[in-house]
């Protein structure tokens, strides 16, 4: 401790103590695998509890028998939060996570408060909030043992699932107390003190995926999996063209095929709009199984308005950019500094042209919904989706405004998802399926698209445009940087043009704020199509356009561009700059930290055809510096060997086993981006499936060495951060390995010789 | 209406189709009600609905409830009745692969298949077998350290770096 290094224990988790800044300053890292701690047993079903779960309060369930049930209340896309959430409670609680029993809450916003994977917001919003829930239960069971013992509730503590009272060692279990507790006032939980994370018990150690042990054995809980007594299976073609609408359809000849049973004209809700991810036209089939109904719809004949979009294309919205950008820009969006002088002061400019292409989600499993609008107005919904209630767009707001019912006659089930990424933070399919079950007689109906129609019908995350300059002083120093971003908008009611969700790029973006003098530029032009947030929304584009130019910025002034990075950092804040967001301390800290354990001081040694990158990027409240390693033949085929990614996310891995996780799993999606393309043609999208929308595979994901650097800040959420720096580390990477300058995604055309 | 009468995990099945070109994976569904297989693609370019027939991979979703025939079917809800199988199962558990877990079944399906011909798999033979697998979540760091796990091989990635 005294030279303020390593504590080893028992497990290989260790924390370094460091005087730094006159606070203390708590680092170091977790690496998976380190314990067996919440290992499921295979054969493990949670077996009901002997005794009657007794409720606590929403949260906390515990049966006599010692079983302690905890509620997971947000939607489980993949990001392992039905397991996270909950140890936050068990663990101020002082549960024996291996009595614990987890359960998927409904989607019930007055009970649980605000349900939604999005924003990696679960783990700031929940770290103290989840904690108190679970102290509050734990001050239940001491108050239930202080009037059974008769002594005061200071004589009292806790071990896992047990009060203590002190003094005698007498111990009682918390079964035994359920049944008192649940009659106790609550106590205001701003007044109950919190563990010292010195004694955490389930923070911080591998607690691996509750529901793993059902996946392996193939049990149905995904939403395509349900089964409703009753119920029958519906295919429903929506127009190609987005925001097309029906004219007629043949639905008569349907109909009358072998094993259907109704077929029928769907209505939008509303305008059919381009950019509209809600209730739109289409054609119903209903049959006894999903395929056949499929079949079926292969022999539809329907004559489509197909609206304002048919004309729309990727190589005219190309078009429009590189006019625009030799334009003068519409709009300014931010200014620091006297960016002309810095210009005009300049002994080298570098200027060069970014852009990326739209991308589709595509989780794994296919948008389905089962529905049951019912006869007498209430209406049961079974679905995967991350935003079952907020606003407008979500499952609750939809359902209603469509059918025209009350919130009060409206259940949604949150099943769990096979994959998000954003997709399905838009619930347009739910709505789909609830208006066909009302429509097909008040049936329970399932609707499950095809691979086909989910790439058809995506809230994209829409392709942009970036047009940078910088200027350089006679030290090599960034004194000026501009951007005249180009992107896709739309005239709102009032007919002023507003930019498509999700495809804005912000004006702060670094290095603005950083750089003496800055200014971004913006303009739109009409895009007929949807978008919406994919995993790291904004910063999954803006990210790669940034660190790269600022890669070939640091080439030009011929320094090492992590050192150019950590020089930018360090700059002061212009004068009339206000920073916000990314802390430089943080980030320079932990690209300090991926320098050394990606070997970088030694990449001057690699053949050419490999070569070493880094990006930086805050995001989601969430610091992380990447090093990838690339190797590219001599024919363009390229791979990327390793990735070194370092994240500071706070003071706490909450779960570390998964934690680790999804930094790979962002790491290997920020890899796939790299060849994804979705482009459009006469108002449609022109990939189909994953033969041309290619999803990377295990021969090319990297290895991975994936590092969190523990700082004393409140814990952040880990769904997205990882992600954004990913592409910018590859396209530096293949810079360095052949001198090619990657300005454009996908990756196309980087052979060498 | 045609009646094909299949072997799904050990038992005869006798199922009603109106097309004899209904796709296995959707007869294991809707008509078998085993869910544990997946639909991802609909064209064999996924994986999610991997199946073994006689101990092969096959893709569920591209082959025809009338080409089955004799050939016995194995989905993931028996695999775990087989050494092997149990073997990947438990892997996948210690190495904690889940994230969405909707790939994991096909992964799991393709994993067995591939430990069963080849006991100690080198990462260019997972490479080769387990291509054909989509994991939208990116789980494959740990998909390839549990093959290794359940083979009982060193989990070292020996791929160049």
């Amino acid at each position: 401790m005294a030279d303020g290094n390593t504590i080893n224990t028992s497990r290989r988790f260790f924390l370094l103590a460091s005087a730094a800044g006159g606070g203390l300053m708590l680092s170091g890292c977790v690496t998976p695998g380190d314990t067996t701690d919440g290992a499921p047993a295979l054969a493990a079903t949670p077996s009901k509890p002997t005794a009657p779960l007794v409720d606590v309060n929403a949260f906390v369930a515990i049966s006599p028998d010692g079983t302690i049930r905890i509620m997971a209340k947000n939607p489980e896309i993949g990001q392992g939060i039905k397991t996270m959430l909950p140890m936050l409670i068990a663990e101020e609680l002082d549960a024996d996570w291996s009595k614990v029993v987890l359960e998927q809450a409904d989607a019930d916003q007055a009970k649980y408060g605000n349900q939604i994977a999005g924003g990696s917001f679960a783990t700031p919003n929940h770290w103290v909030p989840h904690r108190q829930v679970g102290a509050a239960t734990r001050n239940l069971l001491l108050q239930a043992a202080a009037a059974l013992l008769n002594v005061s509730i200071d004589e009292l503590s806790t071990e896992p699932s047990m009060v203590v009272h002190t003094a005698t060692q007498k111990k009682i279990a918390y079964g035994d107390l359920v049944a008192d507790a649940a009659k106790m006032t609550p106590a205001d939980p701003a007044t109950l003190k919190m563990k010292d994370p010195k004694n955490y018990r389930i923070i911080g150690k591998d607690m691996r995926n509750w529901d793993s042990p059902r996946i392996v054995r193939g049990e149905p809980i995904f939403g395509i999996d349900v089964v409703v007594p009753g119920m029958k299976y519906a295919y429903f073609e929506k127009c190609p063209v987005f925001g097309g609408t029906v004219v007629s359809a043949n639905v008569n000849e349907i109909k009358a095929l072998p094993g259907i049973s109704d077929c029928f004209v769907v209505k939008a809700a509303g305008t059919a709009l381009p950019t509209k991810m809600g209730l739109l036209d289409g054609v119903a089939i209903i049959a006894d199984d999903w395929w056949t109904a499929k079949e079926a719809g292969k022999k539809l004949k329907i004559q489509w308005d197909e609206g304002v979009s048919k004309d729309e294309s990727s190589a005219s919205y190309d078009k429009q950019a590189a006019e625009l950008a030799k334009g003068k820009p519409q709009t300014n969006l931010s200014k620091v500094g006297d960016v002309e002088a810095a210009f005009k002061g300049a002994v080298k400019k570098v200027s060069a042209s970014y852009s990326y292409p739209f991308l589709v989600h595509a989780p794994l499993e296919p948008q389905n919904c089962t529905a049951h609008a019912k006869a007498d107005g209430t209406v049961e919904i079974w679905a995967p989706t991350q935003r079952p209630e907020l606003g407008a767009n979500g499952g609750y707001g939809l359902v209603t405004a469509a059918l025209g019912v009350d919130r009060s006659k409206v259940l949604i089930h949150m099943t769990r998802c096979g994959g998000g990424f954003g997709r399905r933070l838009d619930n347009d399919y739910i709505v789909d399926a609830a208006a066909i079950s009302k429509q097909a007689g008040n049936i329970p109906i399932k609707m499950v698209w095809t691979r086909e129609q989910d790439m058809a019908h995506d809230p994209y995350r829409p392709g942009g445009y970036h047009n940078f300059e910088a200027a350089l002083d006679k030290n090599g120093a960034m004194v000026g940087m501009t951007n005249h971003f180009v992107s896709f908008g739309r005239p709102n009611d009032k007919g002023d043009m507003t930019i498509l969700a999700s495809a804005n790029s912000p004006p702060q973006e670094f290095p603005a704020n950083y750089v003496p003098n800055h200014s971004f530029d913006q303009s739109l032009m009409m895009g007929g199509m949807p978008t919406g947030p994919l995993r790291a929304p904004t910063s999954n584009a803006v990210c790669f356009a940034h660190q790269s130019f600022i890669d070939e910025v640091a080439i030009a002034a011929g320094k090492d561009p992590l050192e150019f990075r950590l020089e930018l950092l360090a700059l002061p804040v212009p004068a009339g700059a206000t920073r916000a967001g990314m802390n430089p301390q943080r980030m320079s800290d932990i690209l300090k930290i991926v320098r050394e354990r990606s070997g970088w001081a030694n990449r001057a040694s690699l053949p050419k055809g490999i070569g070493m990158g880094v990006a930086f990027y805050f995001s989601h409240q969430g610091h992380f510096a990447t090093v990838a390693k690339a190797k590219v033949e001599r024919n363009g085929a390229w791979r990327v060997l390793k990735v070194w990614s370092v994240g500071d996310v706070g003071s706490h891995i909450i779960n570390p086993i998964n934690a680790h996780n999804q930094a790979q799993g962002a790491i290997v999606e920020g890899v796939s981006h790299l060849s994804q393309k979705i482009t459009f043609e006469k108002g449609r999208t022109q990939q189909q499936n994953f033969f041309d929308m290619p999803l990377i595979r295990i021969d090319h994901a990297p290895q991975i060495d994936s590092y969190f650097h523990l700082t004393d800040n409140s814990p952040t959420g880990l769904g997205e951060p990882a992600l954004p720096p990913v592409l910018p580390a590859v396209t530096n990477a293949i810079f360095a390995a052949t001198g090619k300058r990657v300005r454009s995604l996908p990756i196309e055309n980087i052979s060498w010789s | 209406m045609a009646t094909y009468t299949i072997t799904v995990n050990g038992k005869t099945e006798k199922v009603d189709v109106a097309d004899g070109n209904m796709p296995l994976l959707w007869v294991l569904r809707d008509k078998l009600n085993l869910k544990g297989t997946k639909f991802g693609c609909g064209v064999s370019a996924c994986g999610a609905c991997s199946v073994h027939l006689d101990g092969q991979v096959t893709r569920a979703c591209v082959t025809p409830i009338s080409s089955v025939g004799a050939k016995q079917v194995t989905t993931i809800e028996a695999i775990g009745q087989t050494a092997t199988g149990q073997a990947v199962q438990k892997a996948w558990l210690d190495v904690d692969v889940v994230q969405c877990g909707y790939c994991q079944a096909g992964q799991i399906m393709s994993a067995t298949a591939l430990i069963n011909r080849n006991p100690k798999p080198s990462d260019k033979d997972i490479d080769a077998a387990m291509q054909g697998n989509a994991c939208r979540c990116g789980t494959y760091v740990r998909i390839r350290q549990a093959i290794k796990t359940a083979a009982g091989v060193a989990t070292t990635d020996t791929r160049e770096v």
